[in-house]
C-alpha cells in the first residue's frame, strides 16, 4: 500500500488491524488507538481519500490502497490548513484525538467546503475529544475552511 | 519592568507543532531495540477465592517470555500504598497485591501477567491461563454493603472504610431558630469513568551496567510514582527514573501508581528487556480508577428571609475494592470543607461514611469532591428557593459572602483569599437575560413548552497547597513546586518544572511568565517536565494548581535570574545595580539608556566569566521552590438555559453562560479552553454519564460503545466571560481554572431541569437526566402509569 506518497509492501499476520500496521510496522506513531469499540476516532486516516477508522480495517484490507495519515498532512514543511487552524483556534488540548480529528475533518471540508457549525458537529460525531469540549475544534474547522477557501480562491467561512 | 505584554496574551501553544504534526511521542509510542510486551489476566468475578492459577499452556504458548502470578512476585514487588492517610477518621488500609493473591475483589482485578515477543502473542496466551475461582457473593451497593456479612476485605468490617467529620458551629442550635425552616433531600452523585483518550500505558526498560531503572508512564506526577515505586519495588529511587512523556490527558485518573506500572518496572529487570504494556480501553473502564459515587442525605436550615443558618451531610463515598492512591482525601477534606461554597453559612456538619465494595476503585476525577459538594450545596439552594417562594438568583445573592469581608474564614475552618460572588452573579444574569428570560417562560409555559434557567454560584479550592497543611491532613508528601529557569550561553532559556502537564498548556503559560519578567522572545523560552532525572522534584499537575504553585515557582526562578543578570551588568557597566533600569530585556544605565546591555548578553559574560563580580560563582541560572501559605479559591456563577420536551422527556441547552473568575489570567485562549472542556465533563454528568454495575458486580457500562463520552452534536455553544480578582496568595495574582467548569456545571444544569420541570410539581430527579428518568419523573407527577 502507499501511505502517505511512499510504497511499502509488507507481509503481515491476516488479523493486523490497519492501525496497528501504521504503528508497529512502518512506526507512523501519529495515529493513535483510543478504544476497541470503533468508537472515538482517534485512529481516523484517509483510505483513498476518505475518513476510516483505521481500528476497523485490516491492513490486508487496504492491500494496494492510498493512505493518508497526520504525518502526511503537511505538504514540504507547511502545515496543512487544518492542522494551522487546529493550531490557531486552540482546537486542541493533550492532542490525543487530534490526528484523527482532523483527518475527519479534512474529509468533511473536502465534501463540503463550507459547513456550517451543526454541520461541522454532525460530521465529528465519530471523534470523541475529552478536553476541548468541541467549541474550538468547531472554530478550527471553520477556520479552515476559510483558509482552504481563500486558497482556491472561492468564498468560504461556516455560518 | 518589561513593556511587552506577554502576560495576558492570546499566545498560541507552543506544544501543539508536534501534536498536530503527529510526532508527538507518547508512551505507547515508544519503540526500543528488544521490547516485548506484556498483557494481564483479569478477574471476571468481582469477587472470587482464587484456587489455581495454571499457567502452563499459556507458557508453552509461541513467543511467550514468561507468566508470573501473586506468588513469582512475592517479596518482589510490594503491596501498592495508599499515600493520603486521612487521620483521625479510622481509616482502613488493607494491602492492595500488585498482583491479586488469593482473593479477586472487582471485576478486572489482575491475576497474571503474561510477557511475549509482541503484542498479539501476549494477548493470545494471556487467554489461555486457568484461573480456577470459587465465586463468593458480591457487595455493589453502599447501603447493603455496611450492613451485609460478605466482606471485601476480612480485616475491614462492615466493609466502612473510615468515618470522617467535620462541625463548624452548631447545626442542631440553628434548628432552634425561630422561624427556620429545613429543607431535606436524598442527593445521588453517579459513578463517573474519566475517559482520559489516551488509556494509560507503562514501558520500561532496565540497564544492567548502570543499574538505571527507567520507565516512561502515562502520570500526571512522575516525581510521586518514583517516590512509591522505589518503595514498592525496593528498588534505590537514584536509580530509577520516572518519565511522563506525552500524556493524553488524564482528569486526576492518571494521578494513581497503579499495579501495572509497578509490575512492568519489575519484570523489566528480570526478563533484562524492554517491557510494555498498554490498557485497552476496555481494560481501562475495569481497571483505570472512576470518580464521584456519593449517596448524601443533606438538610439546609433556611429563614424565611432566605438566610442559610446551616447544612448538614451525610454522605456515603463508595471507595471500591481497594484504596487508591489519593482516594481517602476526595470524599473528605477535599469535599467536607467546601461544604459553606460562596456562601456565609454559620454551621456545618458533615459526617462521611467511607465504603469498600467490589467495584473498580476510586479517587480523584475533574474536581475530586468539590463538584461533589457543590452539587449538593447548589441544589439545596434551589430547593430552598422553591420552598420559600424566592427567587433562585436573589436567595444566592443573600448569602454571598460581600466583598470585603476577603480574607473569610468559613465555619468548615478554611479561609478564602479573595472574591467578588455578587459581581460574577450579576455578570452572568446580565449575559443570560435573567428577568428577560423569566418573562419568556412563562409566555412559553401557556404554550406548553417548558424551559427552565439554572444558576450555580461556586467557589472552588485549589491550588493545594501549604504543604504543612496538607501533611496535616495525611498527604504523604509536601505540595510545593520546584522550577529552574537556566539561560543557554546563547542567551536561550529553558524552564524546568515539577509539574507535570497533559493538556493544560503550560508550556505556554510559563513561557509566557519568564519572556513577561526577563524581556526575552517566547521562542527563545523552552519549558521541560515530567522527567525525574532532569527536575529536581514536584508534585505534578493535578488540582488546578499547576500555574498558582509551579508557575509561581517559575517566576520567583526568573526573579533570581534577573536580580543576578543585574549584578553581572552593572559589574560590567560599571555601575551599581540600582543604577540599572530593567526594560524590554536589557539593563541600561538610569537616565543614559545607550549604555546597556541585553539579558541575552549578560548571559554570555555569566558563562564566559571572564569578568564577573569578585566571588560570583559562573552560569546565569535560577532556582526556586515555592510553597504557598494558603490554597486559592476561584470562584463565579454559571447559567443554563434548557427546554425539556414533556413528551420524550429529552433535555435540550439552548444557552450555556460561564462567568468564572480566576484571579489574573496569563492566556485567554487556554483559560478559555480549560473551561470549556470542564464545562463538558459536568453538563454530561448531569445529563448523559453513569458506571452501571449489576448486582453481581459486572460493569455494564464498559466500554465506550455503552457509556456516554459526549459528542460534538449533544453540545451547545458557551459564552464565557470572566471577572478578574487577584489572589493575595501569590505574586502572580493566578488562581487554578482546570476545574471551575466541571464544579459549576453539574448542578447548573440539573437546576434548569428542575426548573423546566417545576410546573408539574417536580422537586428532584437523580441524575444523569436521561429522557427516560424525566419522562417517567413526569408521568408520576401526572399521576399516570410509569
Amino acid at each position: 500500500m502507499t501511505v502517505n506518497g511512499v510504497q511499502y509492501t509488507r507481509e503481515v499476520e491476516p488479523r493486523t488491524l490497519l492501525v496497528y500496521f501504521l504503528r508497529e510496522h512502518l512506526g507512523l506513531t501519529g495515529t493513535h488507538v483510543g478504544c476497541d469499540t470503533s468508537s472515538c476516532g482517534a485512529c481516523t486516516v484517509l483510505l483513498d481519500g476518505k475518513a476510516v477508522k483505521s481500528c476497523t480495517v485490516l491492513a490486508v484490507q487496504a492491500e494496494g490502497a492510498h493512505i493518508t495519515t497526520v504525518e502526511g498532512l503537511a505538504k514540504d514543511g507547511e502545515l496543512h490548513p487544518v492542522q494551522q487552524a487546529f493550531w490557531d483556534e486552540h482546537g486542541l488540548q493533550c492532542g490525543f484525538c487530534t490526528p484523527g480529528m482532523m483527518l475527519a475533518a479534512v474529509d468533511l471540508l473536502q465534501r463540503n467546503p463550507n459547513p456550517t457549525d451543526e454541520e461541522i458537529r454532525h460530521a465529528l460525531e465519530g471523534n470523541l475529544c475529552r478536553c476541548t469540549g468541541y467549541q474550538h475544534i468547531v472554530n478550527a474547522v471553520k477556520a479552515a475552511a476559510r483558509l482552504m477557501g481563500a486558497a482556491v480562491g472561492a468564498p468560504a467561512g461556516g455560518a | 519592568m518589561a513593556v511587552t505584554q506577554v502576560f495576558g496574551a492570546r499566545v498560541r501553544r507552543r506544544e501543539d507543532p508536534r501534536l498536530i504534526r503527529g510526532t508527538a511521542t507518547y508512551t505507547d509510542d515508544l519503540a526500543l531495540p528488544g521490547l516485548c510486551y506484556a498483557a494481564f489476566v483479569r478477574s471476571p468475578h468481582a469477587h472470587a477465592r482464587i484456587k489455581r492459577v495454571d499457567a502452563s499452556r499459556a507458557r508453552s504458548a509461541p513467543g511467550v517470555l514468561g507468566v508470573f502470578t501473586a506468588q513469582d512476585l512475592e517479596g518482589k514487588v510490594n503491596a501498592i500504598p495508599c499515600g493520603w492517610q486521612v487521620p483521625n477518621c479510622d481509616l482502613k488500609t488493607p494491602p492492595h497485591p500488585a498482583l491479586a493473591k488469593d482473593k479477586v475483589r472487582y471485576v478486572g482485578d489482575a491475576v497474571a501477567v503474561v510477557v511475549a515477543e509482541t503484542r498479539a502473542q501476549a494477548h493470545d496466551a494471556a487467554s489461555l491461563v486457568e484461573v480456577e475461582y470459587e465465586v463468593l457473593p458480591a457487595v455493589v451497593d453502599m447501603e447493603e454493603a455496611l450492613r451485609s456479612p460478605t466482606l471485601v476485605h476480612e480485616d475491614v468490617p462492615n466493609n466502612r472504610v473510615l468515618l470522617w467529620s467535620v462541625k463548624g458551629g452548631d447545626f442542631d442550635a440553628a434548628l432552634r431558630d425561630p422561624g427556620v425552616r429545613v429543607v431535606r433531600q436524598r442527593l445521588v452523585n453517579q459513578r463517573l469513568i474519566p475517559n482520559a483518550m489516551e488509556t494509560r500505558a507503562a514501558t520500561a526498560q532496565y540497564n544492567p551496567g548502570s543499574g538505571e531503572l527507567t520507565l516512561w508512564v502515562t502520570s500526571q506526577n512522575p516525581h510521586i510514582a518514583r517516590v512509591i515505586l522505589s518503595g514498592v519495588l525496593g528498588f534505590p529511587e537514584h536509580k530509577l527514573r520516572v518519565v511522563a512523556p506525552e500524556v493524553g490527558g488524564g482528569f486526576g485518573s492518571k494521578i494513581p501508581v497503579y499495579p501495572e506500572e509497578a509490575v512492568v518496572a519489575h519484570l523489566a529487570t528480570r526478563l533484562g528487556r524492554p517491557v510494555k504494556w498498554s490498557e485497552s480501553r476496555r481494560e481501562n473502564y475495569l481497571a483505570t480508577i472512576h470518580g464521584r459515587d456519593h449517596v448524601t442525605e443533606a438538610e439546609l436550615a433556611v429563614r424565611s428571609d432566605g438566610a442559610v443558618l446551616g447544612v448538614r451531610v451525610r454522605t456515603l463515598a463508595n471507595f471500591g475494592a481497594y484504596l487508591s492512591t489519593a482516594a481517602p482525601a476526595i470524599p473528605t477534606i477535599l469535599y467536607g470543607l467546601v461544604l459553606s461554597g460562596p456562601y456565609r453559612i454559620p454551621n456545618i456538619d458533615c459526617e462521611v461514611t467511607g465504603v469498600f465494595t467490589n467495584t473498580t476503585p476510586t479517587d480523584a476525577y475533574r474536581g475530586a469532591g468539590r463538584p461533589e459538594a457543590t452539587y449538593v450545596l447548589e441544589r439545596m439552594m434551589d430547593l430552598a428557593a422553591r420552598e420559600l417562594g424566592m427567587d433562585p438568583a436573589e436567595i444566592r445573592r443573600k448569602n454571598l459572602i460581600p466583598r470585603d469581608q476577603f480574607p473569610y474564614t468559613v465555619a468548615t475552618g478554611i479561609t478564602y483569599d479573595s472574591g467578588d460572588y455578587a459581581r460574577a452573579l450579576d455578570r452572568a444574569l446580565e449575559l443570560v437575560e435573567y428577568s428577560k428570560f423569566r418573562a419568556e417562560q412563562a409566555a412559553a409555559r401557556q404554550q406548553g413548552r417548558y424551559l427552565g434557567i439554572g444558576l450555580s454560584t461556586y467557589v472552588e479550592i485549589c491550588g493545594a497547597g501549604p504543604s504543612k497543611v496538607v501533611g496535616s491532613t495525611g498527604f504523604a508528601g509536601g505540595l510545593w513546586e520546584s522550577a529552574v529557569v537556566r539561560f543557554s550561553p546563547t542567551g536561550k532559556v529553558t524552564v524546568l518544572t515539577g509539574t507535570s502537564p497533559h493538556g493544560q498548556g503550560e508550556e505556554t503559560t510559563f513561557a509566557q511568565i519568564v519572556s513577561q519578567e526577563l524581556g526575552v522572545p517566547l521562542d527563545d523560552v523552552e519549558v521541560l517536565h515530567g522527567d525525574t532525572d532532569s527536575i529536581l522534584m514536584g508534585w505534578g499537575t493535578y488540582g488546578s494548581r499547576t500555574t498558582p504553585v509551579g508557575g509561581t515557582a517559575v517566576y520567583l526562578a526568573a526573579q533570581k535570574v534577573k536580580e543576578k543578570a543585574q549584578r553581572i551588568a552593572a559589574h560590567q557597566l560599571e555601575v551599581s545595580a540600582e543604577d540599572l533600569v530593567f526594560e524590554n530585556g536589557r539593563f541600561h544605565v538610569r537616565g543614559a539608556p545607550e549604555r546597556g546591555m541585553t539579558i541575552q548578553e549578560v548571559a554570555l559574560q555569566a558563562y564566559l566569566a571572564w569578568n564577573l563580580p569578585e566571588g560570583m560563582e559562573p552560569g546565569l541560572e535560577g532556582q526556586a521552590n515555592w510553597d504557598p501559605s494558603n490554597f486559592v479559591f476561584p470562584f463565579g456563577t454559571h447559567a443554563c438555559v434548557v427546554e425539556v420536551d414533556p413528551e420524550t422527556g429529552q433535555v435540550k441547552i439552548l444557552r450555556y453562560v460561564a462567568v468564572d473568575d480566576c484571579g489574573r489570567v496569563i492566556n485567554p485562549l487556554i483559560v478559555d479552553g480549560q473551561v470549556h472542556g470542564g464545562i463538558v465533563q459536568g453538563v454530561a454528568q448531569a445529563l448523559w454519564e453513569f458506571a452501571q454495575y449489576d448486582q453481581a458486580g459486572n460493569l455494564l457500562t464498559g466500554s465506550m460503545a455503552e457509556y456516554a463520552v459526549p459528542k460534538a452534536a449533544w453540545l451547545p455553544w458557551f459564552e464565557c466571560d470572566r471577572t478578574e480578582t487577584p489572589t493575595p496568595v501569590n505574586p502572580l495574582g493566578v488562581k487554578g481554572v482546570g476545574e471551575t467548569g466541571t464544579i459549576a456545571a453539574t448542578p447548573c444544569v440539573v437546576n434548569a431541569v428542575m426548573d423546566a420541570l417545576s410546573p408539574f410539581g417536580i422537586r428532584h430527579v437523580d441524575m444523569p437526566l436521561l429522557p427516560e428518568r424525566v419522562w417517567r419523573a413526569i408521568q408520576q407527577a401526572k399521576g399516570g402509569a410509569v
